[in-house]
């Protein structure tokens, strides 16, 4: 199947000369659920503003369905749904008429059940008659999410969605988010929650400085590039390690008090039999043996500066 | 065409209108009432006619344009200016409409709201002078062309300004001199031969002449000149609006 969003060689350069995108290549498939995580200035907002058409690219092509966003924008906007970074609605206008403004703006017939549901969906259904102004600072972040679901988008761009909110709506959009998969919808979300992309998305893509340093299947991502550390505690602290267990996968902690190993999950032998009888023979005793496992949070952390790396 | 569209956002602007509906009407039909006052009641009555009417009724068709014109800039200009400045733009350009969609949508709305206020003072007016308009489609004819065109040219300004003191500075400094140098208090042939040489560069000029004769069938150039040049404006008015969506010009980063 040929990817429901296809970026190419996408570059982006603002009035003022900066350049945000680099050339960024990017397929989405339908029906996924894509993270982008990257650090503050990385380019994410830039790079969805472009293919959403709220910039205009310097060069490189979008297609959405096989549509060009530029040349048949029509039929690649009718798809595209948008939660916007930042919190732009009418403070005077009321919750449900923004709502619905949104569906008639993308061409759609009215279809009041439908609001009903996405309001209800969101917990907005209470205050469908509010003006914005008197909502919190979440519920306006819920109404950007009903305005862009109701135009039924089949791609989805979240930015940034649990920004700043509280834990009940990042549970209630990590649902909808789980439900709209399930309809089929694609959804691209970028965030810098590291936990967030772990907890749903299919595949991460990491951006830095307008390029993207990798696009990988979540859970591959996590073995291939997962390490796990073996900490062996010792009942008495040393200041050395012996001559006898010196390699490069073992380092003593600062303190002296634990043997710190690292070794890959998916080799054959991960060595640490060895290891144990080694310390055992180097007179070393041992107090207790704890395991742990390197997060996404690591993973990118290391990427990024690696990115940054001159 | 994404007719729902255009649909949309004209009800969506016209809510707007309907919410603050009396604020909207009071300002024009006191400040209309007052001109009638002052130039109709007490200076109109030391002057006896003008091109075969009572000065109350000579000042009309000029007041109703004065209002009409003023009204459609600043309608149309703060209406895309507004979602330009609370950022809510973003829904327009991300959204399945190209340029004559959101335009219409826009000026449209501005300019229902300014034919609203433009009828309102005609009504107005027939309490204070006895009146009979000779041409009444042309009139309205006239009218809806005038609250299209400045609110297409007052939808450029809100493109154009970058805060809201740029939003009030150009109808402040060139359509208010327009509008007055245009002849709504008067005629142009009242004036020196070189004035009235300079007034004819005065699209305004064209407008108010063109009103007052399907009012009273006398006007100051003929009734097609005044046709072409509010037809000249409307088109250039919507070729560079064309030309800003084209490009982005302050609207796409
Ligand atoms: N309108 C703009 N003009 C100039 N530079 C901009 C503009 N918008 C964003 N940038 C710059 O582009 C870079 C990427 O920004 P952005 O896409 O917002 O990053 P992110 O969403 O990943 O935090 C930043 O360095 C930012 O300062
Ligand atoms: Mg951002």
């Amino acid at each position: 199947m040929p990817p429901i969003v296809e970026i190419t060689a996408l570059r982006k350069a603002y009035a003022s000369g900066f350049e945000a995108l680099k050339g960024v290549d990017l397929s989405i498939e339908e029906g996924e659920i894509l993270a982008l995580l990257g650090p503050n200035g990385a380019g994410k907002t830039t790079l969805i503003s472009t293919v959403c058409g709220i910039t205009t690219a310097t060069s490189g092509t979008v297609r959405v369905a096989g549509h060009d966003t530029v040349e048949d924008f029509r039929a690649a906007r009718s798809m595209i749904g948008l939660v916007p970074q930042e919190i732009n609605l009418e403070p005077f206008e009321r919750v449900k008429n923004t709502v619905r403004f949104s569906r008639g703006l993308f061409g759609k017939s009215p279809n009041p059940a439908l609001i009903e549901k996405i309001l209800r969906q969101l917990s907005l259904w209470d205050k469908r008659d509010s003006q914005i102004r008197e909502l919190s600072g979440g519920m306006k972040r819920r109404v950007l999410i009903a305005k862009a679901l109701s135009h039924e988008p089949r791609v989805l761009f979240l930015d940034e969605p649990t920004a700043g909110v509280d834990v009940e709506l990042r549970r209630d959009m990590w649902e909808i988010v789980a439900d709209l998969k399930r309809d089929g919808v694609t959804i691209i979300l970028t965030t810098h929650y590291i936990e967030e992309a772990e907890a749903i998305a299919d595949r991460i893509g990491v951006i830095a400085a307008g390029e993207i340093l990798l696009v990988e299947d979540k859970d591959k991502l996590m073995s291939r590039m997962g390490k796990k550390e073996l900490e062996v505690q010792l009942s008495e602290p040393i200041s050395d390690i012996p001559a006898s267990l010196v390699s490069d996968a073992l380092r003593l902690k600062a303190d002296g008090t634990a043997l710190i190993y690292t070794y890959d999950t998916k080799s054959e032998r991960t060595g640490i039999t060895q290891l144990l009888s080694d310390v055992a023979a180097a007179g070393l005793v041992l107090r207790d043996v704890v395991t742990r496992q390197s997060s996404l949070e690591d993973i990118f952390v290391d990427l990024v500066s690696e990115g940054e790396a001159p | 065409m994404n007719w729902t569209a255009v649909k949309s956002i004209y009800v969506f602007e016209m809510a707007r209108f309907f919410r603050t509906i009396a604020q909207s009407f009071i300002s024009p039909v006191l400040s209309t009432s007052l001109y009638f006052v002052v130039f109709g009641a007490a200076i109109g009555s030391r002057i006896q006619e003008v091109e075969g009417v009572t000065y109350a009724a000579f000042i009309v068709p000029g007041l109703i344009m004065l209002s009409v014109i003023t009204q459609s800039i600043s309608n149309a200009s703060f209406g895309i200016y507004f979602p330009k400045f609370i950022g809510t733009i973003f829904e327009l350009l991300s959204a399945p409409v190209n340029f004559l969609e959101i335009v219409m949508g826009y000026v449209g709305a501005a300019a229902t709201k300014a034919l609203f206020i433009g009828v309102i003072i005609l009504a107005t007016a027939f309490l204070f002078v006895d009146l009979q308009i000779q041409h009444p489609f042309a009139m309205v004819g006239f009218l809806v062309l005038t609250c299209i065109s400045f609110s297409l040219m007052g939808f450029i300004i809100g493109i154009w300004a970058g805060n809201f003191e740029q939003l009030q500075l150009v109808p402040l400094l060139i359509v208010t001199p327009l509008v007055f140098l245009g002849g709504s208090f008067y005629s142009i042939s009242m004036l020196p031969p070189v004035w009235q040489i300079i007034s004819h560069f005065n699209p305004v000029v064209y407008l108010i002449s063109g009103f007052r004769w399907s009012f009273f069938g006398a006007a100051d150039v003929s009734i097609g000149v005044s046709l072409f040049a509010i037809a000249a404006f409307t088109a250039l008015c919507l070729s560079v609006i064309w030309w800003i969506f084209k490009t982005g010009w302050r609207i796409r980063q």
